[in-house]
């Protein structure tokens, strides 16, 4: 009877979605009161802009939001995060142990978090965090969590691309608590500046012996993160090394944008990981984006195809991207690039 | 205990498996939303898959591991994906045979009940699949089994007490080493390894190996799902623009007509 009943209302739920895509809503209101609460990226000092696409895709779902901050030494995070437009709430637990986040550390916070205010909707943005704690969190739970978000349409009903991004799918959850990492380049961000948030501190203990942080290496860079950049120069297998990339470096000086890479520049140890943007690295959409040596595999454009405009630049006229590329370049990129540079950077002191 | 000769103190390796559509493939979406054409294209393992078979082959090959064993669930067809994971030196395998639509949640507790039988010290999975890029299988497992995880690795380094290993991930920023404390759950990344392609003598005798046979019943998993397919589409398409012909060209354009600049 239990079953009946409950999989009666998944249908009037779905029914009820159904509709209100149909009027074109903006926002979706559950039949009962939903309650998100998001979980904020940041290095301690600031707040990752991807939070904030994360906490506007949440304001599709629910007026009740509240925002989770795990850190050490993490106050300045604190305050912004409690200044963001239509957060109501910031949890947050200043600890050393939070300063790394080990899933193992986070997912009992998260636990108790549940536990105790029984939120109907988490949300995270797709970060190397989000896709680590997440799906570990959703275990515990013994919920299916859904990843990579683009789009909501209900508060149970989530559109996210699949096969790198060559199929969208429509899946609709079930479950009572719903536990889901964004795009963060598919939702705007949520502006910053009026919120007044309430701030409560939670006590937890984190104390666990199976993971330990031992070292990192960070790659150190004036420049802006991939994710945030309005301007992307990306190199492939055709800058052929390392040095070359210095190249892409006064190119993106210009702009005050980014350098990024793809995988065949990585594996060939011509730059470090972080740069890579593709299927299973960074997912991009800047305002302008121009690829150099990029021959344009399916996995990489995965990474990058949402990017308003799109320069491609290739000695080879056959190379898949220009067939998505606004603007294309035939020939000799270490031809082209100083020519390029010289005469953009021109342009922009006028 | 903390010796490691021959196979006295070397641990069991699960690897887990997909057989998905070839990364090379085109994809084609049915016309009636449905989901995605998998008649008549290539299937292949799932590349993060052969990373973590040959990292577990490796394992064995440097004396740490006594056996691996390659776990696939699915249809009647990942037997051949089974099979190429023996070429590469699994020596055994163990398919679930379901044609039910499995969700990371539903695979995670089928591991669960494989790792409760095999008492594996480390389980490596490929970090994610390329057909549904969930990227959650292995977390969950490792929160199923109350167990350490090492996800995106780009190095794993068992440390001589086998009692940890030590996994190098690669993260936004750059890399990040954590140590795990055994068992572990691992998932591999694009640099952990470069896979070895199966030999025509190992592939002869892959033929000999074992594949026990089970169900998802006999594990006493449900596999039912939270998640229901509504439709699948695709994307709208990105229409090329144009080649130009000088760089004179591409800043005039960036400036009037993009705007950009």
């Amino acid at each position: 009877f239990f079953f009946n009943s409950r999989s009666m209302f998944v249908r009037r739920a779905s029914y009820i979605s159904r509709v209100m895509r149909f009027n074109n809503y903006q926002r979706y209101y559950a039949s009962g009161a939903s309650k998100c609460l998001v979980f904020a990226e940041h290095n301690n000092e600031k707040l990752n802009p991807v939070t904030l696409n994360a906490i506007s895709a949440a304001r599709l779902i629910s007026e009740d939001i509240s925002v989770l901050v795990l850190g050490s030494n993490c106050q300045n995070v604190v305050d912004e995060v409690s200044s963001v437009d239509g957060v109501s709430n910031v949890l947050y637990s200043d600890n050393q142990s939070f300063n790394r986040l080990l899933p193992e550390s986070v997912s009992p916070v998260l636990e108790k978090c549940q536990s105790e205010q029984n939120y109907t909707h988490f949300l995270a943005p797709a970060t190397a965090n989000g896709k680590n704690i997440f799906p570990r969190f959703a275990a515990k739970l013994d919920v299916q969590p859904i990843s990579d978000v683009t789009k909501v349409e209900s508060d149970n009903t989530f559109v996210r691309p699949i096969y790198a991004g060559n199929a969208l799918a429509t899946v609709e959850s079930s479950d009572n608590v719903k536990i889901i990492t964004i795009r963060p380049t598919a939702f705007d961000a949520a502006n910053k500046g009026s919120g007044k948030a309430n701030t409560s501190k939670i006590e937890c203990d984190v104390s666990q012996d199976l993971s330990t942080w031992k070292s990192e290496e960070l790659a150190k860079s004036e420049r802006p993160d991939l994710t945030a950049a309005n301007v992307i120069i990306t190199g492939g297998r055709g800058m052929k090394s390392g040095e070359n990339f210095a190249m892409l470096e006064k190119l993106a000086d210009i702009f005050g944008g980014a350098v990024g890479a793809t995988r065949a520049a990585v594996d060939d140890g011509m730059v470090p990981n972080d740069m890579q943007i593709g299927q299973t690295g960074k997912v991009v959409a800047p305002q302008l984006y121009i690829a150099i040596g990029v021959s344009g595999a399916i996995q990489h454009i995965a990474g990058m195809k949402d990017s308003k405009i799109i320069v491609a630049i290739n000695k080879d006229e056959e190379a898949p991207l220009f067939q998505i590329a606004d603007y294309g370049l035939v020939g000799d990129a270490f031809a082209i690039l100083p020519e390029l540079t010289e005469k953009l950077a021109a342009r922009q002191k006028k | 205990r903390t010796r490691r000769r021959g196979g006295e103190a070397a641990m069991r390796v699960v690897v887990g498996i997909k057989r998905v559509i070839d990364y090379a493939a085109k994809i084609r979406v049915k016309p009636d939303g449905s989901g995605v054409d998998t008649a008549n294209v290539k299937m292949s393992m799932n590349p993060f898959c052969e990373i973590a078979v040959e990292e577990a082959v490796r394992l064995k090959e440097k004396g740490l591991a006594k056996e691996v064993i390659a776990v696939s669930m699915g249809p009647q067809a990942s037997q051949d994906t089974i099979r190429t994971a023996l070429a590469m030196g699994a020596d055994r395998g163990v398919h679930v045979l379901t044609d039910a639509k499995l969700q990371p949640l539903s695979i995670a507790k089928l591991f669960k009940s494989i790792v409760q039988r095999e008492d594996p010290k480390i389980v490596l999975l490929g970090k994610q699949a390329i057909d549904d890029d969930c990227n959650q299988t292995g977390q969950m497992l490792a929160a199923i089994m109350d167990w350490s995880q090492g996800t995106f690795a780009s190095q794993v380094a068992v440390a001589d007490c086998q009692e940890r290993v030590s996994v190098t991930r690669e993260v936004d920023g750059g890399l990040e080493t954590l140590s795990l404390k055994l068992p572990a759950v691992i998932t591999t990344d694009l640099r952990l390894n470069e896979p070895r392609y199966a030999t025509l003598p190992n592939i002869m005798k892959a033929k000999k190996k074992k594949i026990e046979k089970l169900t998802p019943e006999e594990l006493g998993v449900d596999v039912s799902s939270q998640i229901e397919v509504l439709s699948v589409r695709e994307p709208q398409a990105r229409v090329g623009g144009k080649v130009l012909e000088s760089v004179d060209e591409l800043v005039d354009k960036l400036k009037n007509e993009a705007g950009v600049l």
